[in-house]
């Protein structure tokens, strides 16, 4: 699949965040995913169910467990990847979710709040574990699943 | 569908809890939207031909191919000997004596003047014409309400499917045909039938110019002795799961709509003409070898814009009727989509709400 492919679904192509979705399947430097690559990008929205979590505690953790479905939206707005969002990373964020009705002062006020609010080793960015403090409170579980009907 | 859709509309999602005007988590929303897109979307799945439940015996609505048993090959064998050795050729000399009657017919009726003689013999001319094609087609149409048949002086609209959607209208009736010159055998019998009966054909760069257009088809419509249009305002073909968005320009030409919905039955043949995968040879070629073609043709009431509605509003009105009818949903995608991207003026919807959201909770600046 390459990216046109991707931009020929008419839902997503209007969706404000559609080409940060679109790119986190490709990876460093590819214009083109495979099915396998497809897929993993994919798993991360399976529903988390209860009994796999006694099962597999020695082996690598699923995709589809809380913490990856965080660290995979953390991607969303970490763009150079150094594994924290600078003031920049999240107004671009921003930027593409409002589009053109805000300005740039508010925007810019808007970031400084939230990142004051999560900022607990007070270097101006959110780290991970930042991030993970963050989304305490949300149902990660229920926002970032996709159940398939049987 | 198959996957659960959560249809919680943008704001009660991004629910504020606090004074706080932007999460983190705001992005969980468009990430989960996004991604139910991409697993299974409204529209793509329109522009090809709709899934069987269950197999019909023709190779090509076998998506998932799986060898069942020899009973079952040797019976789809025997339905391929007589559909291509027995059935087509039948068929293909049906439609070759339609296409010539028609031609010479109107030909012939031409020839005479202007008047109620002309009229009567080129109405019996296309109807008979219009038989053998469908007979050709092992058509089987079942016509309802036939009270509310297309009148002089109206606009007939359809949702489109198939070239053949024209044919099986004017099986049971005269309608002036509105389209563009083509060249080859297309074109002589649009010149021949012109001559009988005043269909309105356009030249290709007449068709660019839509007040031109919409000037002809008022002019056809005014004149009341003039016989109705058809008209398929989706502008492209669906694959008869659904009724896309209606283009207003049929609409804003005035007098009485008369809105008509075609549905096919799938088991017998797929009419749908994916025009992108297949030209209209190969097309006419597997309708031609399908089992047949049987569809339900509903004439619904007759429709006029209301004073207060502009265009757009009434053509989805006349959309929701069609859908309604023929059991069809009713997308507000524009079929044009199936060959362009989509307008940006979507996406910068969604922005909008978004930053109404934003401002409204919590003081900025």
């Amino acid at each position: 699949l390459s990216r046109e492919d991707f931009q020929r679904i008419p839902e997503l192509a209007i969706n404000p965040l559609g080409d940060r979705i679109i790119n986190a399947f490709f990876q460093e430097g590819e214009d083109q995913v495979n099915f396998r690559g497809f897929m993993r990008i994919l798993a991360h929205f399976r529903p988390i169910e209860d009994n796999e979590k006694s099962k597999d505690q020695n082996g690598p953790e699923p995709l589809n467990s809380r913490s990856n479905k965080l660290h995979f939206a953390f991607r969303l707005y970490d763009l150079d990847k150094d594994d924290k969002i600078s003031r920049d990373e999240l107004l671009q964020v921003l930027r593409m979710m409002v589009g053109v009705n805000i300005s740039d002062e508010q925007l810019g006020s808007i970031a400084d709040r939230t990142i004051q609010e999560a900022d607990q080793d007070g270097d101006n960015a959110i780290s991970f574990a930042e991030f993970v403090k963050v989304m305490e409170k949300v149902d990660v579980e229920q926002k970032m699943s996709i159940r398939f009907l049987h | 569908g198959i996957i659960v859709r959560d249809e919680t509309p943008m704001e009660k999602e991004i629910a504020r809890l606090h004074r706080v005007d932007f999460e983190f988590s705001d992005i969980f929303y468009f990430c989960r939207k996004g991604f139910e897109a991409i697993v299974e979307d409204e529209v793509t799945q329109r522009f090809s031909s709709e899934e069987l439940v269950s197999w019909n015996l023709l190779t090509r609505t076998n998506v998932n191919f799986h060898y069942i048993s020899l009973r079952l090959t040797i019976v789809w064998v025997i339905g391929v000997i007589v559909r291509y050795c027995f059935l087509l050729p039948l068929r293909f000399t049906l439609a070759a004596i339609g296409i010539v009657s028609m031609i010479v017919g109107t030909t012939m009726v031409g020839q005479l003047p202007n008047g109620s003689m002309k009229n009567y013999l080129s109405e019996v001319v296309h109807l008979t014409c219009s038989r053998i094609l469908v007979r050709a087609l092992s058509g089987t149409i079942h016509y309802h309400n036939k009270e509310n048949k297309p009148q002089k002086g109206g606009i007939c609209v359809a949702n489109h499917t198939s070239p053949i959607d024209a044919i099986i209208l004017t099986n049971d009736g005269c309608y002036a045909m509105v389209g563009q010159v083509h060249g080859g055998l297309m074109g002589v019998i649009q010149r021949a039938t012109v001559k009988a009966c005043p269909h309105v054909w356009f030249e290709r760069s007449e068709m660019k110019d839509r007040h031109l257009v919409t000037k002809r088809l008022r002019e056809h419509v005014a004149d009341k002795s003039k016989l109705p249009i058809l008209i398929f305002p989706e502008g492209t073909c669906i694959n008869n799961t659904s009724v896309m968005m209606f283009k207003k320009g049929s609409f804003e030409i005035g007098g009485t709509i008369y809105p008509v919905a075609i549905k096919y039955d799938p088991r017998f043949g797929d009419a749908f003409w994916n025009s992108s995968k297949y030209n209209i040879v190969s097309y006419l070629l597997r309708i031609m070898t399908s089992w047949a073609i049987v569809c339900n043709v509903w004439y619904l009431p007759p429709m006029v814009r209301k004073e207060s509605e502009d265009a757009v509003q009434f053509a989805n009105r006349v959309k929701s009727a069609i859908a309604r009818q023929g059991g069809l949903t009713e997308l507000p995608w524009d079929g044009g989509l199936k060959r362009a991207k989509v307008k940006d003026t979507f996406k910068e919807e969604q922005q909008k709400n978004y930053s109404k959201m934003l401002v409204r909770n919590g003081s900025i600046g």
